[in-house]
Formats: C-alpha cells, sequence, structure tokens
C-alpha cells in the first residue's frame, strides 16, 4: 500500500486552515448518531472524549485505571510548551516549529510540526479557562522556565506536577459529559482487540478487569490513546500499566507501526539501586535549568562529592556544549552521561550515575528560591534515595521515559485502517527521532483538544459505513481469539513469574537496544527474544482465573505483547542504517561521537506492516519532504 | 548492600465484595531497606506465586505519588506512618526486623471492597460528575494572560488542586467524610477568578452529592488532614462550608 500522510498543499502556515475548510462538517444533528470509541483517558484520550462529546458526538471512553484521573499523564512533571512569546525573548510559532524538527533530528513532518506549534497557545487558554493553576509572576501573568533543546523560555508549568494539573483539567471537562450523558465511562476495562469490518475499524473488545466478562463495543470510528510503550524496557518512568498492547493488538490488525525504534531515554532519573526494583523515578528535566552536571575528571575517583575540588571536576555538558550547556536536548544528555560513566568517571554505588548539582544555584539564588522551583522534586528525590539535594548533589542516571515510535497516522491522525485514529504518545507523529522537554503534553492536548474534533468530522462525513452491531461475526471471531488467548496464558503452568520474563527481556533490550546500538547487538537480541517468548509461552507461571479481578493476568497478557513487539522494535533499529535522535547505532557517528544521519537513503518514516506470526513484517517507507528547514547536522556546540 | 530486614505482615484477604474476607500472616524476609512498601508486596507476590497460591491484589500504578491509585492502611494509618506520603514512596527503611505489620484497605461504606486491598472509589468520580470542573467547551477561550491571577491566590489553588484523589482522608476519618476531597476541588475552584461564575453551583451539586453516597460528616477530627499523603489542609473545608452557606443563601440555584 502507498503510504499517503495526506498533507493539504500550499504554503505551511495556510495548511491547516484550508484543511479545515476542506473538511467536510457533520451536520449538528446528526452528530447525536455518531458513536465514537476513545480508547485511554489521557491528555490525549481526556482532551479527545470531552471535545467529541463538546460537539454532539456519542463517546465511549475506556481506560485501564479505577478512574480516568490516573491515566500515566498524570505523573508528567516538569510543563508544557507554547509559543505564547510572553516573555518577549524571541519565541514564535515558527521557533517552536524549527526548534521541534531540529530537536527531532529532522525525521518529523513539517505540516504535522507546523501545526502542532500552531495550536499550542490554544492550549494554554483553553487550560487557564479550566482552571489549572499555572505558575505566575508577582504581577498575575503567566511564568515560564526553560527546558533542553530551546534557547527560549516558553514552558509553562505547575510546580512539578503540570500533568497532573493538565489532566485533571481535561479529567473535568470529560466528567461535565458524563454528567451530560454524551460520555459512558467505561473504567478498569482494558482493551484486547480491534474490530475491523470491510476495512474499517468499527469496535473493539476489552476485558472487565473486575468481573473478567468480555465485553464488546461497536461504533462509528475509534480513536486510540493509549500512550507509549516505554515499559518494553521493563524499568521506566512509565506508570506500571502502560502498555503496548492495544497499539499492538491494532498493528496486528492492519494499522502500520511507525519507527518503533526511536525510544527516549531520559538522562536525569534516579538510578537503579537493586533487582527487586519495579520502576525508575524521573527527575525532571526543568532542573537542567539551574543543576551542572559533572563527574569527577579522573577515572575511578570514589571520593565524595564534596571533597572533589572544583580543578577536579569535568562540567562535561557545558564544556563540550557552550551555547545550550546543561540544556542539550534529551538524546545527547544521555548518550554523554553514559559514555561518562563507560569510560570509569561514573559515581555512586554501581559508577553508574553522574552529579547534577544545585550547590551554584543556591548560592546564587538562595535555598528558598530554589525551594519554591523544585521542592516536590527534591522532596521525592530524598524519599526515595534518603540523600538530600539541597546537602549533596543528586545522583542520576538515563532511563528509558517516552517512546517517539507509535501507530502511524496521517494528517488527519487517522491510521491505515480506515476510521482508527490513533493520538497522543500511542502514535508517531510529531517528534521525530527524539522529543524535546514539555512537548509530549502539548502534542496530547492539541491531538485531543484541536486535531480530532476536525478531522473525524471529515471521516465520518465523507465514508459509507454498514449497520455493524456486537453480534457481527467480527466481533465473534475477535471474543474468540482474545479468550482462547486468556486461556492460554492461564494453562502454562510453569514455573518463572511474568515478571521475571518482562526483566530479563528489558535486560536484553537495555542491552543490546538501548542508548547506543551495534549490528551484533541487534541480531543476538533478535536471537534473544525468540528465545525468551519460547520459553515464557512453556515456563510462564500465571495463577487466578479469568472470571474475576486478577492482575496477574493483566500483567501476563501486556508482557506477552512486549515480548512480540520488542522484536519489531529491534527489526526496525537494525534495518534503519543511519544514527538520528535516539536511535544511536555506532556505526554511524560523526567524529565527536554525534549521531551521524544518511539524508540520502533514509529521510524517511519507517512503517511496518504485520504479516503473520511466523513471516517477517513488511517495511514500508514514507519519504520526508522539508520544503522550509534545511537539514543540517544538528549541533548544541 | 546492608543487609535485609525480616517483618511479618497481617494482610487483610477477601475474595470479591460478597466475601467475609480476614486477616492471613505472611512472612517477607530479607527485605531490602532500599524497597518500597509496594516492592515489598511484589516481593511477597512473586514467592506466593510460584507456590500456586493466590497473590495480595492491590491497587498502584504510577508508583511516584501522583496518580493516587495505591493506598492501603497500614497499621491504623493510611499510606503508612510517614507524614506526607503516599503508600508507594514509602520507604522499607523506616521499619525495622521483626516489626509487625498489619495492611488492611480503605474502609468506607461508600468505598466497597472489590478484592483484598482494591476498593471501589468511583463515589469520587461521581462527585466531580455532579460539578468539578468549570464549564467550558473547548475553543473560544481568551487570552490565557487576559485575567491576571494574584500569585499568591494562585500559589492557595495550587495547593489545594494538589490532591491525588486517594481516598485516604474518607479512611482517615472516623465518620468516613469526604470533605477534604471536597473542599479541596470546591477551593480551588473557588479561589480562581475564572471558577467565580459557577462557584455557588458547584459547592451546591458537591456537597449534596456528596451527602447522597453516604459519606459520613465532618466533626472536625481533623485525621484526614493529618493523613493526607498531599498534606492538604483543613482550611479548604472551612472554605468549603463558606461558599455552601454563602449558596445557600443568596443564590438563585438551591
Ligand atoms: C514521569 C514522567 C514525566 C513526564 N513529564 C513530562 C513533561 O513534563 N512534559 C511533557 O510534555 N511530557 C512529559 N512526559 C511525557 C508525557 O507525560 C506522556 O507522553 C503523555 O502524558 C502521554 O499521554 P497520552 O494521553 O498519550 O497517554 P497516557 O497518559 O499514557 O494515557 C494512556 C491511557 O490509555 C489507557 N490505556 C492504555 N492501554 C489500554 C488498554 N489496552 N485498554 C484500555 N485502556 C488503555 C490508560 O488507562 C490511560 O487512560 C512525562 C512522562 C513521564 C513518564
Ligand atoms: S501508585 Fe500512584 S500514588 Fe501511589
Amino acid at each position: 500500500m502507498e503510504l499517503d500522510a495526506r498533507i493539504p498543499s500550499g504554503a505551511l502556515s495556510e495548511k491547516w486552515d484550508k484543511h479545515r475548510f476542506a473538511l467536510k462538517l457533520v451536520n449538528p444533528a446528526n452528530k447525536r448518531k455518531y458513536e465514537v470509541i476513545v480508547v485511554g483517558t489521557g491528555l490525549a484520550g481526556g482532551s479527545a472524549a470531552a471535545s467529541l462529546a463538546e460537539l454532539g458526538y456519542y463517546v465511549k471512553n475506556f481506560c485501564i485505571q479505577d478512574s480516568p484521573r490516573r491515566a500515566h499523564s498524570i505523573a508528567a512533571q516538569g510543563g508544557i510548551n507554547a509559543a505564547k512569546n510572553y516573555q518577549n525573548d524571541g519565541d514564535s510559532i515558527w521557533r517552536l516549529f524549527y526548534d521541534t524538527i531540529k530537536g527531532g533530528d529532522f525525521r518529523s513532518r513539517e505540516a504535522n510540526v507546523y501545526r502542532l506549534a500552531q495550536v499550542s497557545n490554544h492550549i494554554i487558554d483553553q487550560c487557564v479557562a479550566q482552571g489549572v493553576p499555572f505558575a505566575r509572576e508577582y504581577g498575575g501573568l503567566l511564568a515560564n522556565r526553560s527546558f533542553g533543546g530551546a534557547q527560549v523560555s516558553r514552558t509553562f508549568y505547575a510546580r512539578g506536577q503540570t500533568g497532573q494539573q493538565l489532566l485533571l483539567g481535561a479529567y473535568g471537562s470529560l466528567m461535565r459529559q458524563v454528567g451530560t450523558g454524551r460520555v459512558t465511562m467505561f473504567a478498569r476495562r482494558e482493551m484486547l482487540d480491534l474490530v475491523v469490518v470491510s476495512g474499517q475499524a468499527r469496535g473493539i473488545v476489552v476485558r472487565n478487569l473486575v468481573s473478567g466478562e468480555i465485553e464488546r463495543h461497536a461504533a462509528d470510528a475509534v480513536v486510540l490513546c493509549t500512550g507509549g510503550y516505554g515499559n518494553v524496557f521493563y524499568l521506566s518512568t512509565n506508570a506500571m500499566a502502560s502498555n503496548v498492547s492495544a497499539t499492538y493488538r491494532a498493528y496486528k490488525k492492519g494499522a502500520y507501526f511507525a519507527n518503533p525504534c526511536y525510544t527516549q531515554i531520559h538522562p536525569t532519573c534516579i538510578p537503579v539501586h537493586g533487582t527487586y526494583q519495579s520502576k525508575l523515578t524521573l527527575m525532571s528535566e526543568s532542573l537542567r535549568n539551574d543543576g551542572r552536571v559533572w563527574v569527577p575528571r579522573q577515572p575511578g575517583d570514589r571520593r565524595p562529592a564534596n571533597q572533589i575540588p572544583e580543578s577536579e571536576r569535568d562540567y562535561y555538558l557545558e564544556r563540550k556544549y557552550p551555547s545550550f550547556g546543561n540544556l542539550v536536548p534529551r538524546d545527547v544528555a544521555s548518550r554523554n552521561a553514559k559514555a561518562q560513566c563507560d569510560a570509569g568517571k561514573g559515581v555512586g554505588e554501581t559508577g553508574y550515575a553522574v552529579y547534577l548539582d544545585f550547590a551554584d544555584a543556591i548560592r546564587r539564588d538562595g535555598k528558598e528560591v530554589i525551594a519554591q522551583k523544585y521542592g516536590n522534586l527534591f522532596q521525592m528525590y530524598e524519599k526515595i534515595t534518603a540523600s538530600n539535594p539541597y546537602e549533596q548533589p543528586m545522583m542520576i542516571y538515563p532511563a528509558s521515559h517516552y517512546v517517539m515510535g507509535g501507530l502511524w497516522v496521517d494528517y488527519n491522525l487517522m491510521s491505515t485502517l480506515p476510521g482508527l485514529f490513533v493520538l497522543g504518545e500511542a502514535n508517531f507523529s510529531d517528534h521525530g527521532a527524539n522529543r524535546l522537554g514539555a512537548s509530549a503534553l502539548m502534542q496530547g492536548l492539541a491531538d485531543g483538544y484541536f486535531i480530532i474534533p476536525y478531522t473525524i468530522g471529515g471521516y465520518l462525513a465523507a465514508m459509507d459505513r454498514p449497520e455493524v452491531a456486537p453480534d457481527h461475526p467480527a466481533f465473534k471471531e475477535a471474543v474468540h481469539y482474545v479468550t482462547e488467548r486468556t486461556e492460554k496464558l492461564l494453562s502454562i503452568d510453569g514455573k518463572r513469574t511474568v515478571d521475571d520474563f518482562h526483566r530479563e527481556l528489558g535486560h536484553i533490550l537495555w542491552e543490546y537496544c538501548g542508548m547506543s546500538r551495534n549490528d551484533d547487538g541487534l541480531l543476538k537480541a533478535k536471537e534473544m527474544i525468540r528465545q525468551l517468548r519460547g520459553e515464557f509461552w512453556e515456563n510462564a507461571v500465571v495463577p487466578g482465573s479469568d472470571k474475576d479481578f486478577n492482575q496477574s493476568l493483566e500483567r501476563a497478557g501486556r508482557v506477552a505483547d512486549f515480548l512480540e513487539f520488542a522484536e519489531l522494535l529491534v527489526t526496525d533499529a537494525y534495518t534503519r542504517r543511519e544514527s538520528c535522535g535516539g536511535h544511536f547505532n555506532e556505526a554511524f557517528q560523526t567524529e565527536e561521537n554525534e549521531a551521524l544521519r544518511d539524508d540520502e537513503n533514509f529521510c524517511h518514516v519507517a512503517a511496518w506492516e504485520y504479516k503473520g506470526d511466523d513471516k517477517e513484517p513488511e517495511r514500508h517507507a514514507e519519504p520526508l519532504v522539508f520544503e522550509n528547514v534545511q537539514l543540517t547536522q544538528r549541533s548544541y556546540k | 548492600m546492608n543487609q535485609g530486614i525480616d517483618i511479618t505482615l497481617k494482610v487483610w484477604r477477601q475474595k470479591g465484595p460478597g466475601d467475609k474476607g480476614g486477616f492471613e500472616a505472611y512472612h517477607a524476609g530479607n527485605i531490602s531497606t532500599d524497597m518500597s512498601f509496594l516492592e515489598m508486596i511484589d516481593v511477597v507476590n512473586e514467592q506466593l506465586t510460584r507456590d500456586g497460591k493466590d497473590p495480595i491484589a492491590f491497587d498502584h500504578d504510577c508508583r511516584e505519588g501522583i496518580c493516587g491509585m495505591c493506598g492501603a492502611v497500614v497499621n491504623g494509618r493510611p499510606h503508612g506512618p510517614e507524614k506526607g506520603t503516599t503508600l508507594c514512596q514509602l520507604h522499607m527503611r523506616h521499619f525495622s526486623s521483626g516489626d509487625t505489620l498489619v495492611i488492611e484497605p480503605w474502609r468506607a461504606r461508600a468505598f466497597p471492597v472489590i478484592k483484598d486491598l482494591v476498593v471501589d472509589r468511583s463515589g469520587f468520580d461521581q462527585i466531580i460528575i455532579a460539578g468539578g470542573y468549570i464549564s467550558v467547551n473547548t475553543g473560544g477561550a481568551p487570552d490565557a494572560n487576559a485575567i491576571p491571577v494574584a500569585q499568591e491566590v494562585a500559589e492557595r489553588a495550587m495547593d489545594a488542586a494538589a490532591c491525588i484523589g486517594c481516598g485516604a482522608c474518607v479512611a482517615a476519618c472516623p465518620n468516613a467524610s469526604a470533605m477534604l476531597f471536597v473542599g479541596a476541588k470546591i477551593s480551588q475552584l473557588a479561589l480562581l477568578p475564572h471558577g467565580r461564575p459557577e462557584a455557588a453551583r458547584r459547592a451546591l451539586a458537591m456537597v449534596r452529592k456528596m451527602d447522597a453516597l453516604c459519606f459520613g460528616n465532618c466533626s472536625n477530627e481533623r485525621e484526614c488532614e493529618a493523613e493526607c499523603p498531599k498534606e492538604i489542609s483543613i482550611a479548604n473545608i472551612a472554605r468549603m462550608n463558606r461558599e455552601f452557606f454563602k449558596a445557600g443563601l443568596f443564590s438563585a440555584t438551591r
């Protein structure tokens, strides 16, 4: 199939306006007749479900947690970008667009990213109107801070809880629509399959996580907002329930999966400290506004931080990247941290950590100012590590955090399956090979508040659809598949726990497909994943029954999907014969060890088509056309 | 790596809403003090699983104290003994070898048990549905800086907005009152100029819903404030009461 991104013609700044006009409208009286399924209640799903219901559509909204307010978006800390230029420091829609394209190492679509920058300002307006208590200056106007990959201050924030506040804003709007009856909420449900009829997405099959019942839901369109797959690495900053299952099921039903190897390893997380560890905690990128990253100059220097004199410290980011300093993009910061540790300069018990030091900032601004900006992060750090960052530098190390890859979507955010839309972290759309900080919240809300309300109407108005009810054979087939798989999981009766498999899968990926990749490692990883998957289906132990609340079963289903998906991730990494952003293949690097792109052969999106369980997936390419920016070697010097 | 600790757990096990339930004892041996409380339960569950037994059901997701999904009563205290800390952020270094920990679900009429430590908190969503929002549709909002908000007011609104909706306040209250939860939301929106137009309607609707859902009344025990992992102040309850009475007295929306 030809991949048609359906990018409107015309000047970059006019594309979205023109397109909105070109899209067919649904008559208000007819909207009521259309049912839309929205899976996910994070920033993308919550905002989409609320906005679609406001327009008059009937929405069914699903989430795994007990309340839509608990979606993983709640954990976002640092902030959300917008091109408001309130600081008068030279920001503009164009600059946000350019920074995002460059930050993504020129592997995203110009038209999508420009639209994102355009609607960014409306997002802030909308959230303030909802009562989101953003930080403010004394005069009562909104405050900003800086994030990596930008030299302007365009990040809006609510202490270290920006995601929480934005999500609660969207949740409020969503609950208001539940109250009107235009949204029916299905919490504690997990989507286990997508239902496709006549080539169109027409429904989903979910498991009621309390009763165990398998439920069928039909609709005119399905919108997946199910977040990212960062947990494929086992240890990550993602919430425990974050999974690939929903998008992977859709992939198996015909939606293409784009750029799975673009994974983001975040530079500032609390380091790993034991085998029992279940997740890693992020220390927001905003800390790099004031914290200085350093390691001892001498490899193997085990002295405590405060005994290492200034002259024997290496502030390597400031040294190597004088113009961006500690605020280089994440991929650059992470690779550099790894390089320092690999050279024996790492600190802490394991030697896999670098310092993030606030001593200078505290001397300059006073403890109070620093506490006001980062108090809750410092407190969280101390709770976890029992060390006080006002007195000792923090120790940090990179961890799996975010994924740029996801289901392929066109300009309308529709996948290769008509009627299946994908929003938020679950799609691949806007961040290329590396996402800039504070841009995921922006993208999730842009997709949900300001894009899908238009594009879904265009689809519904233009496409004919047959009547489909939950007793349609396609539903029966999906239910049959889901039930059979569940029974299979429960009957394995092996010896190894599901978590144990997940942990090993994480090790494999971290080792061979993490911050730095090479061909031998990738081939080895692929083989190891296959073996592990084989063992899983023979030796896993999944207790309990499918007829009630069974968290072991939930986890087993997710890990089984990760075990399949991981192979796709590795395959994608192997076939991309270049380095770009978060994908770094050691064979492709500049003399200064930066990612070396191959624009001639790889300036495209890789979109994978499922061909069957025993067959290699097929790689399709969507060429990326740059008409407005010039491709350059990224430099943050 | 430091020596692990040995502790005894007495955990509430209940198969479902209809089951009577009871305590079961488990041994958690060689627990690293760097572990979080939930990681300690993970270790116990891994063992139960390998032994062919049913692991302990408990809610959790973010494991960094923000989603409000986790929570259990540990030795009589919601989220355990550490002040201002959710269960997922509680670390085992606060316990010693030989300790016995009694672990129970939130207990409140409005929060029925689903299984073991998992309860149904959908009542909180119901209260928000009644009015815990500002009625603005997407699109059409004025410029974000059109209405200035004094920094101090924004900060106080943020203090209230920090509520994670975990339900510890209800579990802590002898009356199982939800007033801290409701007060926090009413305060956040009443403090901000954007929320004023609906303040009266919101206060009446949310308080009535709370009563209808069988949450108890506030008799000033202050347990909620003491146990709240986000240290939400009971000043929010006072503000809620003011908003509620003001609404009852002056508003047309009775
Ligand atoms: C610790 C942390 C801090 C971050 N900080 C920032 C920041 O400061 N700024 C920024 O821009 N970005 C940040 N990010 C990234 C950002 O938070 C996420 O990318 C974004 O919130 C994802 O939103 P989403 O709506 O796409 O998905 P999510 O919020 O992950 O929501 C997924 C939803 O889908 C549901 N779901 C998933 N699978 C299924 C299924 N199979 N069946 C049914 N429902 C399902 C879930 O229940 C949930 O409701 C941070 C991320 C982390 C981990
Ligand atoms: S698991 Fe999210 S608050 Fe504890």
